[in-house]
This record gives C-alpha cells, structure tokens and sequence, in this order.
C-alpha cells in the first residue's frame, strides 16, 4: 500500500473491527478493505458497488463478479483480478469457466450474450471509448439495454476500484485471504 | 439498479464537494483530468489512463510539491471517479444511438 494513512490511518473503531476480522477470518486484512474503511464520508463507493453487483438485474452475481474480473483485467489490476476471479468462480463452482473467460473470450464455455457484453466491457476499458456499432453487436447476441445498462454499472464501479487498487499498489493477498473474502463477498456484498 | 444513477451522482458530490483537505478546484481538475501542471498532471494522467503505471516516485513527487496524504488520496480517487465516469457516460451515450433512445441515464 502505497499512502500509510490507508494502512494505519483508519479510526480506533475501524482498527479494532480489523482486529475481529483477523480474528475471525484468520486472514490478513486486504487492502481493498483497508481503502473501503478509509475516509468513507468522502469516498464510500461501497454502495455503488453493492448496487451493481448485488442489486436487481438479470444477470446472475456470477456473471457480474466475472465482468468485474474482466474489466480489471484490463485496467491490468492484479489485486482485483485475484479478488472476482475468485469470487466469480465460487459462485460457478467452476474454475475453469473464469479461467477460460478471462483467458480467451471467444473459446470460453460461457453464453452468447455474456460473452458479447465481456467483450464490449474489455474495449470500453483498455480503449476508454465504444461505440454504437459495439452495442449493436451486444444487442445482436441476445443481451437486452436492460442488461447492458447493468454491466455498464459493473464497469464503472470496478472502473474506479481496479484504478484505485493500481494508484495505491494493493498487495495481492495469498489465495486462502482471497478465498476468505470471496465468501465474504458473496455472503454479504460490498456494504 | 434504479439506484445506480442516484450513487453515481451522490459519489461524484462527495468527492468534488466540501468534505476534501484537497481545494475544490484541484478536485475538479483531478476529476477532468485537465486543468493541471506537474507533478500533479502525470499522476493525474497515469491513474485515469494508466494506473498499472503509477510509481511511488509519482507519489513522492506531488508530495515533494506540497500535497499531504489525504490529499493525495483524494486527488487519485477524483482522477479514478472522474475516467470512470466519463467512459460509463460514453458507453451509455453509444447503447442510445444504437437502440434510438434519447437521455439513456438510468
């Protein structure tokens, strides 16, 4: 972590939850978690999260955690890779489906509409720009604007997070933290 | 995700509003991503474009022009929020033009 306020910054209460969640997980403390609690009255995009992730949508939070894994694979962030990569894989129960989707979209064993949209999220993301032609291409594999306006959500909170845990050099955690929280994620969400 | 729209605008007031250690304008600018002069503008730059690039050299230099932590912090949040939502906006601005829709904002 780069700043030491995102380390050691937090309030006592904030330190003494950390405490728990060593405790508690056996795990270190990520450092998603530690920018999460920092100064949230100023930042505090866990909501915004939440609601992408976990809110109404017709895309399952499967899909939605391998969108994210996509879309910070091409903003090149490790950390946040790691983190949906295996929280996506824990909801599938499949391995070797997220693997293969982040590895070549276009063999992975995923549907037609979901591999159309991780497409479009990947350009949006490496290029910063799409245009109309792109969602034409989403809508003509069988994804609704519904469905899009909500991978959409997906790229802009992960936009911000996979920019973050780059600016700040987050530690990518052993795969037993990342395990940990995964499970936290998919039982409680991003609040 | 009704509520999408609602987050998204109440992030962007709370991190250009009053509550920064950082000035408003220097938010802003972070935000736009224009409007500043080095060392600010290369970590600007890098963390909306580039942000795998960010070196701790980055950090140390705007820190040697005058910057605290907190206010770091806040200046690479706005440069994050500000190219998210920029590419969020453009994409829905696309998905309008290929559906016919106008004002496509959720």
């Amino acid at each position: 972590m780069r700043l030491q306020i995102l380390d050691r910054g937090h309030p006592l209460r904030t330190k003494a939850l950390f405490a728990v969640i060593r405790v508690v997980s056996r795990q270190p403390v990520v450092d998603a978690v530690k920018l999460a609690f920092y100064r949230p009255d100023f930042y505090g995009a866990g909501d915004l999260t939440h609601e992408a992730m976990r809110g109404p949508s017709d895309w399952s939070i499967g899909d939605r955690e391998m969108m994210a894994a996509v879309v910070s694979q091409a903003n090149d962030s490790p950390f946040c890779v790691a983190a949906h990569s295996a929280t996506s894989t824990l909801w599938f129960r499949d391995a070797a489906k997220v693997t293969a989707a982040l590895a070549d979209l276009d063999t992975a064993p995923i549907g037609e509409p979901l591999r159309a949209t991780l497409r479009m999220l990947a350009k949006l993301t490496s290029e910063h720009t799409v245009g109309a032609d792109d969602m034409r291409a989403v809508l003509a594999a069988g994804a609704t604007a519904s469905q899009i306006k909500d991978a959409l959500a997906v790229a802009l909170a992960f936009g911000i997070t996979a920019r973050l845990a780059n600016a700040f050099d987050f530690d990518v955690a052993s795969p037993a933290a990342m395990a940990a929280g995964a499970q936290h994620l998919l039982r409680r969400g991003y609040r | 995700m009704t509520d999408i729209a609602r987050l998204h605008r109440e992030l962007i007031a709370r991190v250009l509003g009053g509550g920064g250690t950082a000035l408003p304008e220097t938010r802003r600018a972070a935000f736009d991503g224009a409007g500043l002069n080095e060392p600010l503008r290369s970590l600007v730059d890098k963390v909306a474009l580039h942000a795998d690039q960010v070196t701790d050299d980055d950090i140390v230099a705007v820190q040697a022009a005058g910057l605290s932590e907190d206010q770091v912090f806040e200046v690479a949040v706005c440069a994050a929020i500000g190219q998210a939502d920029r590419e969020y906006k453009n994409a829905l601005a696309a998905l309008a033009t290929a559906t016919g829709e106008t004002g496509a904002t959720k």
